[in-house]
């Protein structure tokens, strides 16, 4: 068996080398920078610095940097302090930082990015911490930056009791949409009883525009492999599955390599840290389909059957994978365990509301300046995110409405601006916190299309199972396409708003169940704009 | 009989009290007390499905429907069948199966003898509101004793699971999803080619509509027999069973 990494030992290493030149810079290499180019502008970088030993250089390729408007993204660093943004680079703008800012120390002024700007300044980042900072293939990246001192600080002082605690502390509520907080179902499984319980990360990440655990899972891989590893000592689980949407194949390939990193340096397998504790993370591509993200049909899909939702109760820390006690978290709620027990459960509770704690990621999307993921404190106003970290409207439209949950969730207006984005106030308002997608509107948009969009989502990712989400997600659909083509009446308005009734309160899962929300949120906000497609007179 | 020994308690139905074996289903508990709850994916004998979603009931002020074939009952809960609310969700959840497939009952073998048919005339659905989306999927008559018509189908999966669980062929399953989903054989070949089906007819027998029959059957004329499989499932578990009751 080999020994053991020496985390100690790594990060100093790490830490030193980072010193070796004056000057670093950062690429930002994640997808949506990667699809702009930055592959070229690393490739750019690294050759000339080959070519000439005089550059004093670094080049460190990293993951998201957050503002993928402006993409692809660099950082350079300076020994001793400092450090610049650039946006927009490409390969010629790479070699004018290279010539100008790290051989005469003169910043590139065109590409330069305000680093004070609220975009940056009034984040708050706790699971994208690394984001932008660290190589995310390599293990010893994530060490320096603190990366598996809480499992070693668990495996060594802590009891999987006292971990929990720690957990409760925190009241962190699940990010995969519902809000349930976690220690409530940590208690469960480690309740359970059974030799054999299952954790399960959910990375399936399913709605539209939405990239948050694509994001950990690509550019932080260890931190994900941390907070499943903590989650499955703290409840008794010996074995783990992190199933990943197969749309993201650069997410499985990077947890792949971390995985077999990991076990190499004893922080996966058996005796981890030369402790008790035993463990095994297996990777589950999933089968394309939305429904896969609600947890029965995860489960399903990983025993290898038909990804179809099943009646709850059971429910899975009953009668999980294989009959056996299993949890299911989303993967920013694991990703954000590492620092919960590393700083404590009371200091998470300390950011955010009393209700909802912590931090949220959002990703950023539409009529907005600044497009991009971001991350705040829990009750962040909807108005500084629009406003002040999104930057505004672009061309300096009129807001319309911001949608957040996606397909399961509704469409904000204006006057709603100032609603902490928690929760609880999200629900109040007919919408829900959902994954994190937050769809910025300007005054262009028409709110009845909006919902048609969600709906013909909802109407294709039904799996078919119950009737009023199969039947049901299909005539809303066909209504709202009357409606939208300015064919639809009043009692096409009225079919619509009872179907809508039915779907929710009869269908089987989350999907039928939520899948009405974008029509009754506009029908509620925005009634005008459906009155006046189907003509006021026809009443 | 067994299961008068079985423990009991009390729960109510639309506020008449009644007794509940304990484990069993509102369902069951309701329909051994001639309390009338539709339901199409249901069948004694097979596995809970909790597709169809026609048995809906209420529980106390609960305002979350629940399935009455997946709902255990549990002491003295209050469970209603018939609010105004489960009716209207009842009828319209039946009037988008009729609008779903194509459900003309004049031209159907299942005319008369049709559980799709009972459950719409119980909730008293009159006419369909919503638009018709009359599928053209192809006819399976490939098999040469039965015929599949998925254009009728309602997809409570009563075939798939009698299929597994009872005949242990397991023919019969669901391919491709949403609107899209449809009942295959074997890996979505014709029927008629199927090396796993041993043509032992229980899957015809289960089917609520005209969706299954036998080749060769009229308007009208097709029997099915879901009862065969209460029978079997009961025999199986080496339960007595009525023969009045499972006539
Ligand atoms: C249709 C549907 C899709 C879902 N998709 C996801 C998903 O992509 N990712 C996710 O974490 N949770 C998803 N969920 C929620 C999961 O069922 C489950 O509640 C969640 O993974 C629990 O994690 P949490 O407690 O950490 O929030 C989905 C639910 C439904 C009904």
């Amino acid at each position: 068996m080999a020994t053991p990494i020496d985390l100690h030992e790594v990060a100093e290493r790490e830490r030193e080398a980072r010193f070796r030149t004056p000057w670093r810079t950062k690429v930002c290499n994640s997808t949506a920078c990667a699809s702009a180019g930055s592959g070229a502008v690393l490739g750019a970088m690294r050759n000339l610095v080959d070519e000439e030993m005089a550059l004093d250089v670094t080049v460190v390729p990293t993951g998201c940097m957050g503002l993928c408007s402006a993409g692809p993204m660099v950082r350079v660093l300076r020994r001793g302090g400092g450090e610049h943004a650039y946006g927009r680079v490409d390969s010629e703008v790479a070699v004018q930082v290279l010539r100008s800012h790290v051989e005469h120390d003169q910043p590139v002024a065109d590409h330069e990015l305000d680093d004070e700007m609220p975009f940056f300044a009034r984040q708050e980042r706790i699971v994208l911490a690394n984001g932008g900072i660290i190589d995310p293939d390599r293990i010893e990246s994530y060490v320096a930056h603190g990366g598996y001192s809480a499992l070693e600080k668990a495996l060594t002082t802590m009891t999987p009791a006292e971990v929990l605690e720690q957990i409760r502390l925190s009241r962190i509520r699940g990010r995969g949409g519902a809000g349930y907080p976690a220690a409530n179902k940590w208690s469960l499984l480690a309740a359970a009883d059974g030799d054999t319980k299952y954790v399960v990360a959910n990375g399936d990440e399913g709605d539209p525009g939405a990239y948050m655990d694509r994001t950990i899972m690509e550019d932080d891989p260890h931190r994900l492999l941390e907070g499943l590893s903590l989650a499955a000592y703290a409840t008794g689980a010996g074995h783990a599955y992190i199933y990943v949407r197969a749309e993201y194949p650069r997410a499985v390939e990077r947890l792949d390599r971390a995985i077999r990193v990991a076990r190499r340096n004893r922080l996966l397998g058996r005796r981890i840290l030369d402790t008790d504790f035993d463990l095994t993370i297996e990777v589950r591509i999933g089968a394309g389909a939305f429904v896969c993200g609600e947890e029965t049909a995860l489960m399903a899909s990983i025993e290898g059957r038909r990804g179809t939702p099943r009646l709850r109760p059971p429910y899975p820390t009953e009668h999980g994978l294989w009959g056996h006690p299993t949890m299911i978290n989303n993967v920013e709620t694991l990703a954000n365990i590492p620092a919960i027990v590393g700083r404590g459960g009371e200091w998470f509770a300390s950011i955010g509301t009393p209700d909802s704690t912590g931090t949220k990621v959002f990703a950023l999307a539409g009529d907005i300046v600044n497009t991009g993921l971001i991350e705040v404190p829990m009750g962040t106003t909807l108005r500084d995110i629009v406003e002040e970290i999104g930057g505004g409207i672009a061309g300096g439209r009129p807001f319309k409405a911001a949608q957040t949950g996606g397909p399961s969730g509704g469409c904000i207006p204006a006057e709603y601006l100032d609603t902490p984005v928690d929760y609880d106030s999200l629900r109040e308002l007919g919408s829900i916190m959902g994954s994190g997608g937050l769809i910025v509107m300007d005054d262009r948009q028409r709110m009845p299309d909006v919902a048609k969009f969600f709906m013909e989502f909802s109407m294709d990712e039904s799996c078919g199972k119950c009737t009023p989400c199969r039947a049901g997600t299909v005539q809303m659909h066909h209504l709202l396409d009357k409606i939208t083509s300015g064919t639809g009446s009043y009692r096409d308005v009225r079919d619509l708003e009872n179907l809508c009734a039915v779907v929710r309160d009869t269908s089987l899962c989350g999907l039928g169940q939520s899948a009405p929300n974008p029509v009754l949120s506009t029908l509620h906000y925005f009634k005008s704009e459906y009155d006046e497609l189907i003509g006021v007179d026809d009443a | 009989m067994m299961r008068e020994r079985r423990r009991t308690l009390t729960v109510s139905f639309d506020g008449v009290e009644v007794d509940a074996y304990v484990g069993e289903s509102v369902l069951q508990c309701a329909r051994r007390h001639q309390v009338d709850i539709p339901s199409l994916c249901f069948l004694e004998g097979l596995s809970v499905y909790g597709g169809c979603r026609v048995c809906v009931i209420e529980v106390a002020e609960d305002l979350r429907l629940r399935p009455a074939c997946a709902t255990t009952v549990a002491a003295d809960m209050e469970v209603s069948t018939d609010s105004p609310r489960l009716k209207a969700y009842r009828k319209a959840i039946v009037e988008l199966l009729f609008a779903e497939g194509n459900h003309v009952c004049a031209v159907c073998v299942s005319n008369g003898n049709c559980e799709l048919q009972d459950v719409a005339v119980h909730v008293g659905m009159d006419h369909v509101r919503y638009d018709q989306r009359s599928p053209m999927r192809a006819i399976d008559a490939s098999h040469p004793k039965y015929l599949f018509d998925p254009n009728r189908c309602i997809l409570c999966t009563r075939c798939v699971r009698v299929c597994d669980e009872i005949e242990g062929a397991h023919v019969w399953d669901v391919g491709s999803r949403g609107q899209q989903a449809v009942l295959t054989t074997d890996l979505n070949q014709p029927w008629g080619t199927s090396t796993s089906c041993t043509w032992c007819g229980k899957c015809v027998a289960v089917c609520p509509t005209g969706s299954l029959s036998y080749q060769g059957t009229a308007v009208g004329e097709m029997h099915h027999d879901p009862k065969m499989i209460v029978r079997l499932a009961a025999a199986r578990r080496g339960e007595w069973i009525d023969p009045e009751e499972y006539r």
